[in-house]
């Protein structure tokens, strides 16, 4: 058994067990901050820093970067920036325990690298697109939301599986 | 009485330090159980691996019991919890174009934060697409205003907007998954399976 877990790659915890220890963090989460999780939050305080770096006029004069712009503050000091890096070092933890760190593009062999890098950018763009639509992702607005039964959060989470099952059909290619 | 860092329990000082804490066992819980690959998330929605559905639904049934019942104990005060806010066209329309980015894509944020931490170039490709995405946001901000800010409800919970009973509401959302889970197991025995 040992053996095989060595050269098996694909060994993930038991999912009852991986989401009742997220529950149990998202519980804490909310006792400690008063708030939930975040993922998109990070990245986007990200970009509002490289915009307001290169265009500072443009930034102050754009109705959205200007909204996280604060004197004399960078806007990557924020709590979900610090959470970002936190999430970068956890699964870097768990990867390398497990013997998982390595450079590669994981694809359907049916398609190509190419292929998977197209629609990885693209599925990216739109995720990032709807996350600042919506104000939070699955990790923001849906498990969060649905954490303290926010109406918007079970709203967006109801629309984000509604829409991929829906559009599933015409990416099967890609994937099965 | 929680929570403890607006309560002044926690010095505000800490708010950093805890920050990267909970994303290292957030980042951690997500790598275990198999985020950090595309083709697992994907399952979920032909049928083949329903991971997600479990690690999401179990960790929202948890987190939601366990929130309401430290209210009830005492220890947490639900009514000075962050409730997420709700704008009816921006939940939906938002919601409906990130389900086509996770099927195209194969990742949500998080999971693929996850997925780079780890080498996975795809990942690294797909955040620089939400790194593209929130810039034509931001850039476009006028065009998508009316999407972003159109009909807000203010922060509000079913319970406001329904008057359901909120122990019951998280009694049948529990019941709801409980039935998901064993459908799951169901269809996932009937569908050909896919080795990734």
């Amino acid at each position: 058994m040992s053996e095989q877990n060595k050269t098996n790659f694909h060994v993930y915890w038991n999912p009852y067990y991986g989401g009742f220890l997220l529950g149990i963090l998202i519980i804490f989460t909310f006792y400690i901050t008063g708030r939930g999780l975040g993922a998109t939050g990070g990245i986007k305080s990200g970009v509002v820093t490289i915009v307001d770096e290169v265009a500072p006029t443009h930034a102050e004069d754009n109705a959205y970067y200007s909204k996280f712009i604060h004197k004399g503050e960078s806007p990557l000091n924020s709590w979900l920036v610090f959470e970002t890096l936190g999430i970068l070092i956890g699964a870097f933890i768990s990867g390398s325990l497990n013997n998982r760190i390595k450079w590669r593009v994981q694809h359907s062999p049916k398609i190509t690298s190419r292929r998977r890098l197209l629609f990885a950018l693209g599925g990216g763009i739109l995720f990032g697109l709807g996350s600042q639509i919506a104000r939070g992702c699955t990790s923001g607005a849906a498990l969060s939301g649905m954490a303290v039964l926010s109406t918007g959060g079970f709203l967006t989470m109801l629309s984000i599986f509604g829409s991929a099952y829906l559009f599933a059909y015409f990416f099967r290619k890609n994937w099965i | 009485m929680g929570p403890l860092i607006p309560n002044g329990v926690i010095p505000a000082d800490w708010d950093s330090i805890i920050a990267i804490l909970i994303g290292l066992v957030f980042g951690f819980i997500l790598e275990a159980s198999g985020f950090s690959s595309s083709r697992k998330l994907a399952g979920v929605f032909y049928g083949y691996d329903f991971a997600v559905l479990k690690v999401f639904f179990t960790a929202a049934a948890v987190s939601v019991i366990g929130i309401y019942y430290m209210d009830y104990l005492g220890y947490l005060d639900v009514g000075q919890l962050y409730v997420h806010p709700t704008y009816l066209k921006g939940a939906i329309i938002g919601g409906v174009i990130m389900g086509v980015g996770f099927i195209a894509g194969g990742f949500c944020p998080g999971t693929s934060l996850c997925a780079v931490a780890i080498g996975k170039l795809d990942a690294w490709i797909y955040v620089a697409g939400i790194i593209v995405g929130v810039f034509i946001f931001s850039e476009f901000f006028t065009f998508f205003e009316p999407l972003y800010a159109g009909d807000f409800l203010g922060n509000v919970t079913l319970v406001d907007s329904f008057g359901w009973n909120p122990y019951w509401v998280i009694f049948i959302f529990s019941i709801i998954a409980i039935i998901a889970f064993v459908v799951a197991d169901i269809v996932r025995k009937r569908v050909k399976k896919v080795f990734y």
